[in-house]
């Protein structure tokens, strides 16, 4: 009997290895395709091209730049939007909410982040676009600005659930100590309890931003897709065209293999770094953190 | 620990099981294959988003009349539709454009001889919002005004208000026609090309949805997805800048519209049986009366 229980429990262990193996292998291999197929953009198509501001690609235009700064403009902005929003909703779940506000408010968090983007971006067509052109007078309601408030309210619940866990694994002592010292409980809040999760709540703001950086559907419907460099003091409120809606939109049609075929996968090297850089970010807060409250505790 | 036992039992059974079906079916597939069953044709019909109506519009008729055919239809572009032939993942490729020179080389490259064959014909109509008083532009003036040269609505006599232009996504066969008929007036020499600021909608929808809302918004799509809520312009040629033409069927076929063209099918080779009868009835008056009642004209 126990020999048999040693050799199942190794089998077991066995698969759940495997398992945990397969997602660094899976992985390698998309990094591997992607700079097989995207790297051949840097021969075949001359820097000087990739780096200019001309994105029409049936006439041999492979300027980056609109779409970079498309991209950047608009999770920069979605970024802005959901972090008071993500952020005050996790505090009022976590310190404030009376309990049977908790049991209504979380799952209808979690129903937020359940919605297909594609169906924001399709609310987003039929009224937000309308409204954005009717409220701030513009030529037309897809703009940029438009694409962040739709990622706003897609990073919003990522924000919201990590940011809640981080403040709920603040020791109620914390508070406790803070209250007894006579804070109110918005000092309890700003001064003791939000700085003690400081980097889980990072943390979370770093993953919506990622959230908001790879999203595709909702931009492409709602922003406009025209590659316009956003260099204006009001590039945001004017249409502008994403990393992402551009792989999605443009991939159907081209020859695999063809120069346009590599710049699509050149950006999504670029998007893959970029959402990289990100997680390296919000990963090196949280090992720094850790760090200095293990140095406490010892 | 015997629930352990019994659980390992039945993950074998359920592997071994999984294995002998999945086994069966592939010697069943295998014996199928050589024998080559006329009975059930399947044909595979993907690209122009413009075509997508009419050729689901044909195909459910074809069906009901030979019920041993079954037919999937997909749109996804023109180019899509081409790069599915030359994958041979269709057999059939609609397309609102001919064949690229490119396309035809990788075609032929991997053993495929496309043929080509003119279904029906569009016009593109060009659309803004019913608000706008604009009624009528010459094909120069649309020129300019998708170059970016002309950028408010008075420069062609409408109210002073920016215009916010529309097209379709560039792999979009009627996005390539626009920019060759209109942009550069046919003249295959020129460069120019949509004025940057140009909005790149995804789908037909988008454009027409985008027109019925903004009266700034000018855009174009095929005649056939033109709805009652956005207004057609008249359109004049360059040679005649003084008529301008509503495109309408009539009007298309005798030429006086200057936006249109021919609609296209592409198959892998040389068709034989399912796929050569369903092309000849699609040729076929009663085929072609489908044609118009879509709002697209026939051939011939």
């Amino acid at each position: 009997m126990k020999q048999i229980k040693i050799k199942s429990d190794s089998v077991i262990n066995g698969i759940i290895k495997i398992c945990g193996y397969s997602s660094i292998l899976f992985v390698t291999l998309i990094l591997l395709f992607l700079l097989r197929e995207g790297l051949p953009a840097l021969a075949s198509v001359p820097l000087s091209s990739l780096f200019s501001t001309i994105w029409y690609p049936i006439e041999g235009y492979y300027g980056l730049l609109p779409l970079i700064g498309g991209s950047l403009l608009v999770t920069i902005a979605a970024t802005i939007i959901a972090l008071p929003f993500g952020i005050g909703t996790a505090v009022y779940l976590s310190e404030v909410a009376p309990n049977w506000m908790k049991e209504i408010l979380k799952p209808v968090v979690e129903i937020l982040a359940g919605i297909p983007s594609v169906v924001l971006g399709f609310i987003g067509i039929l009224v937000f676009v309308p409204f954005m052109r009717k409220t701030f007078h513009l030529a037309t309601g897809l703009t940029g600005f438009t694409g962040a408030v739709l990622l706003g309210l897609i990073a919003i619940p990522t924000i919201v659930s990590i940011a809640e866990d981080a403040l709920n694994n603040v020791p109620p002592g914390y508070r406790q100590a803070a209250l007894a010292v006579g804070a109110t409980r918005w000092q309890t809040i700003w001064g003791v309890t939000l700085p003690a999760a400081k980097t889980g709540v990072l943390t979370a703001v770093m993953l919506g931003v990622g959230r908001a950086l790879g999203e595709t559907m909702a931009v492409m419907m709602v922003t406009g897709n025209a590659p316009v460099m956003p260099d204006k003091w009001n590039s945001l409120f004017l249409p502008l065209r994403t990393m992402t809606a551009t792989i999605a939109s443009e991939m159907g049609e081209v020859a695999s293999g063809s120069q346009h075929y590599q710049v699509l996968f050149f950006i999504g090297i670029l998007l893959f770094l970029l959402s990289l850089a990100v997680n390296i970010a919000a990963s090196m807060v949280s090992t720094r953190q850790r760090k200095r409250a293990e140095r406490i505790l010892s | 620990m015997r629930n352990l036992r019994k659980a390992l039992g039945c993950i074998l059974a359920i592997l071994l099981l999984a294995g002998c079906s999945a086994s069966g079916t592939v010697q069943q597939q295998a014996s199928d294959g050589s024998t080559q069953a006329p009975a059930a044709a399947y044909i595979q019909n993907k690209g122009s988003d413009t075509l997508v109506n009419l050729a689901l519009a044909w195909a459910e008729q074809y069906q009901k009349e030979h019920p041993e055919v079954s037919l999937s239809v997909t749109g996804g572009g023109s180019g899509t539709g081409l790069t599915a032939l030359v994958t041979k993942t269709v057999d059939i490729a609609n397309a609102s454009r001919q064949i690229k020179p490119e396309e035809l080389q990788a075609a032929k490259a991997v053993g495929l001889n496309p043929q080509e064959y003119v279904v029906a014909r569009d016009a593109i109509a060009v659309i803004v919002n019913p608000e706008n008083p604009v009624q009528h532009l010459t094909l120069e003036q649309l020129s300019r005004i998708y170059k970016g040269e002309i950028n408010n609505w008075s420069e062609v006599g409408g109210e002073d208000r920016p215009i916010v232009r529309l097209s379709r996504e560039t792999n979009s066969g009627t996005h390539v026609y626009f920019l060759e008929a209109v942009i550069r007036l046919g003249n295959s020499k020129d460069k120019a090309i949509f004025s940057r600021d140009t909005l790149l909608l995804p789908s037909s929808e988008g454009v027409i949805a985008e027109v019925r809302d903004n009266p700034n918004a000018i855009g174009y799509d095929g005649l056939g997805y033109v709805t009652p809520e956005v207004k057609v312009l008249a359109v004049s040629g360059l040679k005649t800048p003084n008529d301008y033409v509503i495109p309408s069927a009539e009007t298309v076929n005798n030429n006086t519209y200057v936006i249109s063209r021919d609609l296209y099918m592409y198959t892998q080779d040389v068709p034989t049986g399912a796929i050569k009868d369903y092309l000849a009835w699609i040729l076929s008056p009663e085929a072609q009366k489908i044609v118009t009642t879509l709002g697209f004209v026939p051939v011939k």
